[in-house]
This record gives structure tokens, sequence and C-alpha cells, in this order.
């Protein structure tokens, strides 16, 4: 690691757009186009519509008001210093992309998606969601520009989110439970192709994250690629130098991307993408594409995959609905593949080992999906503070972790793992401390009334 | 040489059009679904396209989805296809394998077409790859002499017909309708409109017509104006709904009628 690329002596005019994909949407040996014909005109329209887009003033104008306006960005750097003592010595900056109005990074995508569906002349978009932030945000933009909006979403998933499908359903969008396969993000993913090619003529596919047949992961990259333009300004502000380690989740990949592009051509900075480890990469029951995974062809691009000997798509498995996907955005295969960014397995005990620390030391809840990049940060940490080597002469190791959401929609789903909101003993998972106090004052789970005899009581 | 093009010629010389049967390898299971693909053979199929289970099938509707699940399930692989390929060819209809490429590609591209015609198959069907990501299968079937049947649809341009005809060989598959397989109460007006373009494309090319014919009537419709009739969703059913070999047979003679232009009361 050199100190000049970690200082950079002049601050970049604009920031480099990669040099990939190539025309036809290929990244090295991944991407391109696996679809039926019937969605090429489609895609061809798209990618067409979008490269003028891209590049048309008025269109930045408008985009770039409604990032301010509507979703507040940019969005700050918050320093953890209380969670940074469990990362070895590290300094831990958190982009506060959980601050989005929605709640998540997905809004930055899908307002750059819905301007492109208005000028193509569509009035209906779909989409695909797992956790249901994407489901959301396209639910809201829908409402903003006056679409009509069918969310798919894995049966299973609208359980484990069940307060998302209600905030869809509430911002008038239509959400159809999958009920094919194993009921999650990729099935999820399927159904929507199918209505696509069913409806094309007045339908707008609004992807959800980096993966997908060309245009979507090169567009998608760009919409949140913002994340990170920010975040290289904001750390070498303050800090006056660029950080060690970018670290994110990586579900499909696309807050990932979003928060590495800007970094890419700085060699010095390490990128670090967290895949969800589940039960561990080991048991098999994971959802880790690149660390377990071999590449493939699914949903319409090749990428690493989970997939058995006969090329069936394995069912993955996560404590997150985010990250439980067999797939990977291809950039990240390519970006794997040149070594230029390192991917590794975070067990679900690991990621909620984080959440529960975050949640304690810093005042903030993540999103189950952001804890697997806060455990990285507190693995990765500890490393360098084993070797003594990660930070600059005296100065402590930076680390900058994309905070891609917030975790109102887990509380169900942690309360669970800690055994908290139930009468009955549950014993808690990983990462609670059991010693802790209850808050003076504080009503305890076994004394919470629900809904309607909650306004009773009042 | 090309299998398909030449049974395809044959039924033209009968003054008739081809009907190719789709049936998925391991529904209900491995032999069940090779004894209903030489039913369908026996009641009149000129060829059958052999379906390897895959578990996100993209263009295929609930009842095609229904079928290969369990077939997934069960770890039904090439091996099992590769068998049905050779049962086929036993019967005396032409084997046409219809695949989505990852199984393809995870077999291995190369092995897959000297294993397809050591098997006696004509060539494959893939949905979802387009001649432009097809550089390694175009090769390998070249090598192997195997046909390569691609997909137009509805929504292709002039050009893309041109392009994606020019790298089939055997038929072109012309997809009826936006949309994924299943019966349909009619038979849209693309199709006709669409073997109409594809043929100004590629005047020498068979073009087959597949997604939604499912009964007799709808066979002799598309026969008056497509070189083949391509059924799956009406055969699938015949075995979900418990109608067995004996099903299968029965619909492939009425579809026979079918394509000569004759409905059977
Ligand atoms: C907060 C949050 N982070 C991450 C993800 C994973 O998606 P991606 O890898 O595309 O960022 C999701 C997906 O739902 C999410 O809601």
């Amino acid at each position: 690691m050199t100190t000049s690329a970690v200082r950079p002596t002049g601050e970049r005019v604009a920031p480099p757009r990669p040099a990939w994909p190539d025309a036809t949407g290929h990244f090295g040996v991944f991407g391109g186009r696996f679809v039926p014909e019937a969605l090429i005109a489609a895609l061809d329209e798209l990618t067409e519509a979008y490269e003028a887009m891209r590049v048309d003033p008025a269109f930045l104008a408008e985009f770039a008001a409604l990032q301010r306006d509507y979703t507040g960005r940019p969005s700050p750097i918050t320093e953890v210093p209380r969670f940074a003592e469990h990362a070895g010595g590290a300094r831990v900056l958190l982009k506060r992309e959980d601050l989005n109005h929605t709640g998540s990074h997905k809004i930055n995508n899908v307002l750059g998606q819905a301007l492109l569906t208005k000028r193509i002349g569509k009035s209906r978009v779909i989409a695909e969601t797992g956790a249901g932030q994407h489901g959301v945000a396209t639910a809201t933009a829908a409402a903003l520009m006056g679409l009509s909006c069918t969310i798919y979403m894995g049966e299973e998933d609208t359980r484990r989110q069940a307060l998302n499908v209600a905030r869809m359903r509430l911002l008038g969008a239509e959400v159809i439970p999958v009920t094919t396969g194993s009921r999650t993000l990729k099935d999820a993913i399927n159904e929507a192709f199918r209505d696509w090619v069913t409806n094309v003529e007045a339908t707008n596919y609004v992807f959800g994250t980096v993966a997908g047949p060309h245009p979507f992961p090169a567009m998608v990259r760009d919409f949140q690629r913002v994340i990170g333009d920010e975040a290289r300004a904001q750390v070498l502000e303050r800090l006056g130098r660029l950080p060690d380690a970018v670290l994110a989740c990586v579900g499909g990949g696309s807050n990932a991307i979003g928060i590495f592009t800007a970094f890419v051509p700085d060699d010095g900075v390490r990128l670090v993408g967290l895949e969800a480890g589940g039960d561990g990469v080991g048991t098999g029951r994971h959802a880790a594409s690149i660390t377990g995974g071999t590449p493939g062809v699914l949903h319409g691009a090749r990428s690493y995959l989970l997939q058995d000997d006969n090329g069936q798509t394995v069912e993955s498995h996560s404590i997150s609905a985010g990250l439980d996907y067999p797939g990977v955005g291809p950039e990240h295969s390519y970006l794997h593949d040149i070594g230029r960014a390192e991917y590794r397995p975070v067990t679900d005990s690991e990621a909620m080992e984080a959440f529960a620390l975050l949640c304690r030391t810093e005042g903030i809840i993540p999103a189950i999906e952001t804890a697997h990049a806060l455990a990285g940060a507190m693995m990765v940490g500890r490393e360098l503070g084993a070797r003594g080597d990660g930070g600059r002469g005296e100065d402590p190791p930076v680390l900058l972790v994309n905070l891609s959401g917030r975790g109102d929609k887990d509380v169900e789903t942690a309360s669970r793992w800690f055994g908290l909101g139930d009468r009955e003993h549950v014993d808690p998972g990983a990462g609670l401390d059991e010693d802790q106090r209850p808050t003076e004052g504080a009503v305890t789970s076994g004394d919470a009334v629900p809904g309607q005899a909650a306004g009773e009581q009042a | 040489m090309s299998l398909l093009a030449d049974r395809i010629a044959t039924a033209r010389g009968e003054g008739r059009a081809a009907l190719i049967a789709y049936l998925p390898v391991g529904y209900p299971d491995v032999d069940t679904s090779i004894d209903a693909m030489v039913a369908a053979v026996g009641g009149g199929a000129d060829a059958v396209e052999i379906g390897v289970p895959y578990s996100d099938p993209g263009i295929d509707g609930p009842v095609i989805q229904q079928a290969v699940d369990v077939a997934v399930r069960a770890g039904v692989g090439m091996r099992d296809v590769l068998r049905a390929v050779e049962a086929v060819a036993a019967a005396g209809a032409v084997p046409v394998v219809m695949s989505y490429w990852n199984p393809i590609e995870r077999y291995g591209v190369e092995r897959f077409a000297a294993d397809l015609a050591a098997a006696g198959g004509a060539g494959a069907i893939t949905p979802d790859l387009i001649p432009d990501e097809a550089a390694p299968w175009l090769s390998a079937s070249d090598e192997h002499d195997l046909d390569r049947v691609f997909l137009v649809a509805p929504s292709s341009t002039d050009a893309r017909l041109a392009s994606t005809t020019a790298a089939s060989r055997g038929f072109v598959y012309a997809a009826s309708t936006m949309g994924v397989t299943g019966t349909r109460a009619t038979v849209s007006d693309a199709a006709a409109k669409l073997v109409a373009r594809t043929r100004a494309a590629a005047p020498d090319l068979a073009v087959c017509v597949g997604l939604g014919v499912s009964d007799a009537a709808q066979a002799a419709e598309v026969a008056g104006f497509a070189d083949g009739v391509i059924v799956g969703t009406a055969y699938v059913r015949q075995l979900l709904d418990g109608h067995g070999r004996a099903g299968v047979r029965a619909l492939s003679a009425q579809l026979a009628e079918g394509v000569r232009g004759s409905v059977p009361a």
C-alpha cells in the first residue's frame, strides 16, 4: 500500500466512469444478456434511452433536485468510536444511507429508473423485492410520479418483512406473494420477468440491484455510485486522506458497487464485500455466491452463483432477506477475478452480534443486511490491529462502511433472535449482552401490550 | 444435413405441418416421462422437444413449472436427458433437446454437443440463449453437425429476425405471443404476422410456432401458415391430470389430424 495512493495530491475533477462493461454489457467474461428474444427489444430500448438520458442536462438537473429535496442527499458520514472499540483500534466511519427517505440506498436507483420509465412513455412499473426495501422504494417513486406499481415478493419474505409489505400497500402498490421455488428473492425475480415479457408494451421493469441482463448492472451502478462519490469527498474533507478499506454487504451488490465505484481507481484502498454466510459456508446453508459458488448463468447474466452439478440454482439461506439470493452482480464477479475487490462471508451469528453492538454503542439500529458489513469491519479492523500495519505511522487504520439501511423492518426478526418480546423465555442468540440492566422506567417485553389494547390502556 | 429440416420437409411433402411435442424429462419420474415421449411419437408426433429440467424456467408458465419442479428436486440431469434422446430416436421421431442455457454450460458445451450427437439427437432449442451470446454453442454445434434452434418473437426487429435466423439451423422457433408457455383460448394474430416476417428474412428456413397452441383446432389454424406446430403445456397437462401415456398418445393423435388441416369432432 503506497502512501501516495492514500493521500492523493490533487482532487479529481470529475469521477471517472469505469472502462467496463463493453458495449454489449460484458464485464470480462461476466454479464451479457441471457434472456428470451422477446425481451431484447425492451432491453435495447432501455439501453438506448438510458444512454441518452444519462448525459441529458435536463435529466441531470431533475435527478439532482430529487436526490436533494426528496431523498435528502447528501447523506452524512458518522464516525462511530464506541463501536470501533470492537474493531481492533481502527477508526470506523459510516456512510449513512439509512437516513435516506424510505430508509435505504435503494431509493437512489429507483428515482433514476422511474424517470427513465416516464421518458420511454410507460405507465406501469414492476419490481422484485427481498427485504422489501427495493419494493418500498419503487412503490414510493411510483406514487411520486403517478405510475402504477406491482411488486413481486417471495411468500417467505412477505412473512419475514411484514412491515414493508404494509408500507408498499399504503403507498398504493400491489404486492404479489410468490409461491414458486424457494419463495424468496430468486423466485420473485422469475415472476417479475414473466410479468415483463407478457406486459412489456406498457410496463417497465425497475430492477433492484446490479444483476440481471444488460443494461441493468451498469445502469444501477451509475445510479448508486453517488454513495461513493459523496463518501470519498467527505472522508477526504474530514480526514485529509482516503480510507484504508471500504466495506459493504453484498446481496445482488448494488450498495457495494455504489460505494466501491469511486474508489476503484484508488489502488491503495481495499474494497471488501461481505456476503451472507448463513450458518457458515461449510454447512452449505448460506448465500455467499462468490465465496461459495461457481460461474454460471442466472437471471439474464453470467456471474458467480450457487448451483449444483446439474446447473440447478441451489437455494440460499440467510437471516437477512435482502442478502438471501444465490446470485450476485456480474461486476462483482469481475472485480473478484481481477483481484480488485475481496469477498468474504459473514455468518448469521456474526452479523447479529454486530447488529446488537451498533444498536447499543451508537444508538443506530441497522438493517440486518447492513450488519454483515459491520461484522466485516470488526473482522478487518481486528486483523489490521493485530498485524499493526493498517494505519499510517501513528494513525490507526480507517474503515469506511456503507450503512446501507435502517433496521425498522428487522425489529421482529431481531427480537426473535435475541429472545426479546416473547412472554416465554427464549434463549438469546449470539451477540446480546444478557447482563445489561433494563433502562429505568422502560416497559419490559413481558408487559408490552399489542395494538388495540395499547390504545385502550392509554 | 439437418435431421429437423429433413423431417419438416417430409411433412411438407405430405402437404401438412410437422407436429413437435414438448415433454420434460423426469415428470413424474424419468422412466414414465420417457414412456410418455414414446407415446407422443406413437400418436403421431414427428419430433419430440425433450425438456431439460431447470430450477428457474423464465419463460414457462405454471403448468410446466409444476412438472419441472418435481424433476429438479429429484436431481434429474443430462444423463437422463440423453437416455430420453435415445428412446425418442429409437421410436422413430426426431429428438431435439430444449434447455435453458445454464444446465448446458454447467455440463460443458463441447461435451454436451458430443454426447447429444452420439445419442442421436438432432440439436437443441435454447430459449434464453440469443445468438449474440452463443459463440461456444455455434462452434460446438457446427463441429458435431447439430441443429440449433433460436427463438424469434413478435417484438423482434427485422434486423434481429435476420441475424437470428442466420444463426439458426433445423428451424427457427416463432414464439406466437409475448408471454410464457401455457394454454390460450385463441391463437393470436401476432403469430401469422411473425411467421410472415420471419419467412421474409429467411425464405429457406422452416418456421415452427409454439407458445399457447393446445388443441387440434389451433394446430390446424397454425398449420395453415407455419411449417411446424409445437405443443407443450397441453401434453404436460395430460400427465399432471393423471391421464398418463394413453392421454399423451390420444392428444398426439388429435393434434396429428390438426396439422393435416382437419379438426376431429
Ligand atoms: C438495507 C439493505 N442493504 C443491502 C441490501 C442488499 O442489496 P444490494 O446487495 O443490492 O445492495 C438490501 C436489499 O434488500 C437492503 O435492503
